[in-house]
């Protein structure tokens, strides 16, 4: 049905993908997170993230600087990877009238033009991406981001918001010289209900500091990310981010219980308050899925090829082999939650012991404290670390069939030198291809390849770190024309 | 040679720990406990002397209530051969003292007959009380004493006694195999009673507090000020 359909692309746009080639588009958020409760075993009920009438609201106010069609003219030659995108002359350019009249709403410390300071913010954390603003403005409050965007919106400028500047795909950093609106000065958690578990907090909060403040509190945030030291909850949840323990929370969609968003044009949009279940029961998730074995206190399921170990001990400092007895050629890490430890640890040992005597494990270390445990993770969550300082790294975040997933590593490994790892449980595959340095040579080894291959196996070329920059053009290969047409808003 | 270690089963030392709100004691309910980190030095430092052939067999002890088999399973996991667990129920108001550990090591000791004992320096609960070598020493009449790099020797009666601090080795993991193996060693339990040792303790714990907040510094301007607020603040001049 149509209206349905429209639902669907509204929320993709908003919630999931905001930082496609839309360039114009920009918003900030103020969000209210649910995260699940301990014991793990009661769980408040998730709800509905945008009511539909909110939708239709969004998707009419989001006027015409939201739509860009990239215009394929020519390559630019830069550091980053191609962009085909050319600056649209239709944006203005930044003058000295804008800039004192940000510092009028923002104070001289909201706004800053000090070159080394914006020369961070263009730059992306793999330092593949670069961009070329001239300015960088630190937003304190959503009245102070909307008169930025509103007035951004009368004179044309374009914008960029910046959380924690974490992203994979270029997605977080200006392409040309974008007003970068960076929410790191947002951080405030602005309340937290301790008996229902909703968090209420600012978009520029970081998420190990949530983390933080909610295991205090006896609590535990659905998601968890090898960058959770620098990244904003902002833009974990406007990318729809998974993570490590989205095997067992599910993803942000059922998560996020509001939103108070600010649009293109400067309006709030206040959706922290109209959260009711929707009738049309699109996001509700079914959180009693039956499961074998491990299913419920299961919470993290990552797995990792020896070459990512290898990598992980060469460049990491601390850490130890777990299993230094002899290589293997697949290293699984498995992780579970729940309120009985001595109940779960039988369980996991037992269901390790059995895949033993079955024959599909090989060996394992099962952690005795919580420090070796936090040296496992810190092994998994490095690799993306260690792999940046080999030199370059291409990123690839594909979801396959499982029973396929793999194959391109194999495939890949013939041409490249290539690390496979990534959430086995939820069949998402991060494909590490490692170079000296970013090369075009390189990257046609890879591109388009990767994408037709996944596209073969019906797989998505963005599981969970968006489209961005980097791969705005190539939505093509996991969604059909109709389905893009719908998604660009009109 | 047979080797004798102690360990012990405490709230996990990457735990923020917390003093119950009746203020007996430390919160430990809910809790992740896990073997002392100092005990697992002390494990790991008995199982390379087993593989470097100086011992034939490490034996694990521990005091303590029935869950702290999980800690001797611990122990036969990361390779020990044998455990002996002496039950004991701690009553906070009335824990077991430095002389009551002991005695109990001792008694243990005697039963065991092992060439080598080995300890953790102290333990993170309650540092205080760590260290049951001062007690355990006047128990041997020790005739002397070196200290070297992280290790102190007691020469002892018939045992040589040793205690480990940090950074002396990197334990090992417990690995699956080994887990599965553990299963099946014998861990043997005893009481105090039957050890003949008197374990009555004459303190009692009265109040339990969590240690006062540290005040932020204060950055003073002049040498006068700061003797003005040595006299009249902090009252040692």
């Amino acid at each position: 049905m149509p209206y349905q359909f429209r639902i669907a692309a509204a929320r993709r746009c908003v919630l999931t993908t905001p930082l496609n080639s839309q360039r114009g588009r920009n918003y900030a958020t103020r969000s209210s997170s649910s995260p699940a409760s301990l014991p793990a075993s009661r769980r408040s009920p998730q709800v509905e993230t945008m009511s539909r009438r909110a939708a239709e609201r969004l998707l009419r106010r989001l006027g015409p600087l939201a739509v860009e069609p990239p215009a394929r003219v020519q390559k630019r030659t830069f550091s980053t990877t191609a962009t085909h995108i050319q600056r649209n002359p239709a944006y203005s350019v930044l003058n000295s009238d804008d800039v004192s009249y940000f510092k009028s709403i923002l104070g001289d410390s909201g706004v800053v033009q000090d070159e080394d300071r914006v020369a961070v913010a263009n730059v992306d954390w793999m330092g593949k991406y670069r961009g070329a603003s001239q300015l960088l403005l630190l937003p304190k409050s959503t009245t102070e981001v909307s008169k930025i965007l509103s007035y951004c919106n009368s004179r044309r400028l374009a914008v960029v918001p910046q959380g924690g500047n974490t992203g994979l795909v270029g997605g977080s950093v200006p392409v040309y010289d974008e007003v970068i609106v960076s929410l790191v000065g947002m951080d405030k958690i602005i309340s937290f209900d301790n008996v229902n578990g909703i968090l209420t907090c600012e978009a520029g909060c970081v998420l190990e500091n949530l983390s933080t403040f909610v295991e205090n509190e006896g609590f535990i945030m659905p998601l968890d990310l090898g960058a959770k030291g620098s990244c904003h909850i902002g833009g974990n949840i406007s990318t729809n981010a998974g993570g490590l323990r989205f095997i067992r929370y599910g993803s942000l969609h059922g998560n996020v219980l509001g939103l108070e968003v600010v649009l293109a044009n400067g309006t709030v949009l206040d959706m922290l308050s109209t959260l009711r279940k929707d009738n049309t029961g699109y996001d509700l998730k079914h959180l009693f899925i039956a499961r074998r074995n491990l299913g419920e206190i299961l919470s993290a399921f990552e797995f990792m090829d020896h070459h990512c170990i290898d990598l992980a001990m060469k460049h990491l400092e601390g850490v130890q082999n777990p299993l230094p007895a002899s290589p293997y050629k697949f290293y699984v890490l498995i992780e579970t939650t729940g309120s009985d430890e001595s109940y779960d640890k039988a369980k996991l040992e037992a269901f390790l012991l059995r895949s033993m005597e079955d024959g599909l494990v090989a060996d394992g270390v099962i952690a005795q404290d919580i420090s070796q445990a936090s040296n496992f993770w810190r092994i998994r969550e490095g690799i993306s670390e260690a792999s940046v300082k080999v030199g370059a790294v291409y990123k690839y975040d594909l979801s396959i069939p499982v029973e396929k997933l793999y194959d391109i590593v194999e495939e890949m490994r013939i041409r490249v030198e290539v690390l496979g790892y990534g959430h086995l449980g939820d069949g998402n595959l991060h494909l590490n291809i490692l170079s000296s340095k970013y090369d075009e040579s390189v990257l046609a080894q890879i591109e388009p390849f990767v994408y037709e291959w996944t596209s073969a196996q019906r797989g998505s070329i963005s599981a969970e770190h968006g489209l961005g920059l980097m791969k705005a053009e190539k939505i093509h290969y996991s969604k059909s024309p109709e389905a893009v047409s719908l998604s660009m808003v009109s | 040679m047979k080797i004798l270690v102690a360990v012990k089963r405490v709230v996990d030392y990457a735990v923020k720990v917390r003093v119950k709100p009746d203020r007996t004691g430390v919160e430990t309910a809910n809790v992740k406990m896990s073997m002392n980190p100092f005990c697992e030095i002390a494990v790991e430092e008995a199982l390379r002397l087993r593989e470097a052939g100086a011992a034939a067999e490490v034996v694990a002890a521990t005091i303590g209530p029935a869950q702290s088999a999980d800690t001797l399973r611990t122990a036969l996991a990361m390779g020990a051969d044998r455990a002996v667990h002496v039950l004991h129920d701690a009553d906070p108001a009335r824990p077991l003292l430095p002389l009551a550990v002991a005695k109990i090591l001792r008694a243990v000791a005697l039963e065991e007959k092992p060439g080598l004992v080995i300890l953790g320096k102290q333990e993170v609960e309650c540092p205080e009380f760590g260290v049951a070598w001062p007690a355990y020493q006047n128990a041997f009449r020790y005739y002397t004493r070196m200290t070297c790099w992280f290790l102190e020797f007691w020469i002892c009666n018939c045992s040589l006694g040793i205690s480990t601090d940090l950074r002396l080795n990197q334990p090992r993991y417990a690995t699956l195999p080994n887990i599965m193996k553990a299963k099946s060693k014998v861990i043997k339990k005893i009481t105090p009673q039957e050890l003949n040792v008197d374990i009555r303790s004459d303190l009692e714990v009265v109040e339990v507090n969590e240690p006062p907040k540290r005040k932020a510094g204060v950055i003073l301007s002049s040498v006068d000020e700061l003797l003005d607020k040595l006299k009249t603040e902090a009252r040692v001049l």
